[in-house]
């Protein structure tokens, strides 16, 4: 789960990593409240998860209120790339003296901790690695014993931090890795952090990214899932407990597991259309979830044919077409179904499903992936 | 032969008297494995359908001899019981659970590398493993799996999705083709057991004839096999990569399965094993279908 830059910063202070003064606001009104707090000047900034907000104007400073009403007036409901600008971080401006880079992720070829660190921050750090790899220091972090103020230091005179910053960016890279472990983040970022004029360290920017498996341990996690930009298929999904992805096609998917799932995806692209979604609807496969699953697709008026793709283990074939049956009963479907069944008992399943009584041309049964999904693409022209 | 297990291998389930512990403990034993006990602390003594559980690890192995252990508790619990199981010496860990945090995946994997390198973790958030007619640990459907044959051809399985491993174990069976072990690694981020792993097994193994492998989309596993393929694997092999389709940035049920700042495409991990030899399906069928080709070209 990807956090808005004020969510990671208001994160970051947990952890006791320095950031600037400032607040959230939806309105110009507490835009300028919370710039009274943070003491002028301000720098107003849009918060959406995408990249270049400040060339799309979504970064502005102001000195002062008659500015901050006009910058906060601009920004909210601005659109950079597609995404709605519905909130500003208004927080006090820094002096900066430079700027660095720093975040920690996991490797998983190497399955250590990996901080990257770079002298260079303030630009894309893609672009800092494409021009002169050098420039970034990457080290492997065993999860077992951590990252040592010593070792922090040592990875910052490496990349060539100057002198009078090495203690105060040492320290920070030690604070920002006991957020990334006992956070539980899949990535803790932080471009530019900044070196002031007055000699401190300090987080410019904040980007993290939760591992959404550890939300057992972190109940205040709740108020970050409530701000997540979902399109309503998927906030439909999601009340629903359905792994769904919405995408953009005509061909609505359902398939159980994730890799079944993907795969049904590639075989429909394969043979020429395009899905309209990503849904595993898990083993089970039973009547309540597949009329869950058949509700969120036909809630997409993009849909033009429904391809459920079922592989039965542990749940026989008979059990899955009963549930399709009954669940096909249950909603009333805008678009046509093809079904292939294959697995423990696929005869007895399909068999099912040819003698519900469902005409044709809501729903037909096919032998293989690739000849159901040919149909289902073929329904969807 | 077979690799991991086989039919001397005894297994304990670790949350034997649980929903799922209880529910795929019993199928494996239905299917002939040597389950010979469960671990659930506090319920020493009881017993599901005869088979008898015991307050720790270490006592189930004092007073069974097991050398396998299959786990089956939640998320919470997941990380203490693979430890646990280390800790009393069982030698091969299957971990079905699903939902582990990955920091705790790490932190695990960091311990049993450093401590217990005896002992070979598969998963978490894995089918499990089966060695059809021999051994069964995990959720696999048995019935799916075709037996090896004496004078074989034998393909052995890699896969990191569930569904797909099924689908792989299914196609196999529709071409008449004999299973030597069929391995799910799962789709997290730092899996106990690698494709590299069970490659190195599968080429050892004088029961396995060939191999095919299903690989997804995210990390770098595919593109790790690949080099250790050339370097290493001598049998034939065929493979299937999901998630040709999958936008960037969004993980596609699977923690793992995810393409992020252009790394991790299946474009990238089908060149990778094309250039090491590999064939290569675009679908799982497909790939059920070369890896027919290549068995009769091992027969003839």
């Amino acid at each position: 789960m990807d956090l808005f830059e004020y969510q990671g910063k208001q994160y970051f202070a947990k952890y006791n990593i320095p950031v600037s003064a400032g607040g959230v606001a939806t309105t110009v009104d507490e835009a300028v409240a919370v710039a009274a707090t943070a003491k002028y000047p301000v720098v107003v900034k849009a918060q959406v998860q995408v990249g270049g907000r400040g060339k799309a104007g979504g970064i502005k400073l102001a000195n002062d209120e008659a500015e901050v009403r006009l910058h906060a007036k601009n920004i909210l409901g601005m659109d950079i790339k597609g995404h709605v600008v519905k909130r500003v971080w208004v927080e006090h401006a820094s002096d900066i003296a430079e700027e660095y880079y720093a975040s920690f992720t996991l490797d998983r070829a190497a399955k250590q901790h990996l901080l990257m660190l770079s002298a260079q921050g303030g630009v894309e750090i893609e672009d800092v690695a494409a021009k002169d790899p050098t420039a970034i220091v990457k080290l492997h972090i065993n999860p077992i014993d951590g990252l040592s103020l010593e070792t922090a230091r040592r990875a910052s005179v490496e990349a060539k931090i100057p002198a009078q910053a090495l203690d105060g960016v040492a320290d920070m890279l030690v604070k920002l890795y006991n957020c990334f472990t006992q956070g539980d983040c899949d990535l803790a970022e932080i471009n530019p952090l900044i070196l002031k004029p007055t000699g401190e360290i300090h987080a410019l920017d904040a980007k993290v990214s939760l591992d959404v498996n550890a939300s057992f341990r972190h109940p205040e996690w709740a108020e970050y899932a409530a701000t997540e930009e979902l399109d309503a298929r998927e906030q439909l999904a999601r009340e629903k407990n359905l792994q769904y992805i919405g995408l953009d096609g005509t061909v609505g998917i359902i398939a159980n597991g994730a890799g079944l799932a993907m795969s049904t995806l590639d075989v429909v692209n394969q043979v020429g259309g395009t899905a309209a979604n990503f849904l595993d609807i898990g083993g089970g496969a039973n009547a309540e979830l597949m009329t869950a699953a058949l509700e969120v697709i036909n809630s997409d008026p993009k849909v033009k044919s429904i391809l459920i793709n079922i592989f039965g283990g542990i749940t026989r074939g008979e059990e899955v077409a009963k549930g399709i049956v009954e669940a096909v009963k249950r909603v009333a479907l805008r678009a046509p179904i093809v079904i292939r069944l294959d697995g423990t008992n696929a005869d007895e399943g399909r068999k099912i499903l040819a003698d519900a009584g469902i005409p044709e041309s809501q729903l037909t049964s096919r032998p293989t992936m690739l000849e159901a999904a040919r149909a289902a693409v073929e329904m969807a022209k | 032969m077979a690799i991991f297990v086989d039919q001397n291998t005894k297994v304990i389930v670790q949350g034997l008297t649980g929903g799922q512990g209880r529910f795929h403990g019993l199928r494996n034993k239905a299917y002939g494995t040597q389950v010979v006990g469960g671990v659930t602390p506090g319920k020493a003594g009881q017993d599901v359908e005869g088979i008898p559980v015991f307050d720790s690890v270490a006592d189930a192995v004092a007073a069974t001899g097991a050398n396998a252990s299959f786990i089956a508790v939640p998320p919470k619990a997941a990380p203490a019981a693979i430890l646990e199981a280390a800790r009393a010496g069982i030698g091969f860990v299957v971990c079905i659970t699903e939902g582990v945090p990955a920091q705790d995946e790490a932190r695990v994997f960091a311990t049993l590398q450093r401590d217990y390198p005896a002992t070979r973790l598969l998963g978490p958030n894995c089918p499990g493993i089966i060695s059809p007619g021999k051994c069964n640990i995990g959720i696999t459907a048995g019935e799916i799996a075709q037996l090896p044959s004496a004078s074989g051809p034998n393909v052995g399985i890699v896969s990191r999705s569930g569904t797909l491993t099924y689908q792989a174990l299914y196609e196999l069976k529709q071409q008449g083709i004999g299973v030597s072990t069929c391995v799910g690694i799962g789709g997290d981020p730092v899996p106990g057991t690698s494709f590299v792993d069970c490659l190195a097994q599968f080429q050892a193994d004088p029961e396995t004839h060939a191999i095919i492998m299903i690989g997804e989309i995210g990390g770098s596993a595919e593109e790790e096999a690949a080099e250790f393929i050339t370097n290493h694997v001598t049998k034939p092999m065929s493979a299937y990569i999901a998630g040709v389709t999958a936008p960037a940035g969004k993980k596609m049920g699977h923690a793992g399965a995810i393409v992020s700042g252009g790394k991790g495409t299946a474009q990238g991990k089908m060149d990778a094993l094309r250039a090491a030899g590999v064939q290569i399906g675009l679908n799982p069928t497909e790939a059920g279908i070369l890896m027919a080709e290549i068995v009769r070209t091992i027969r003839s």
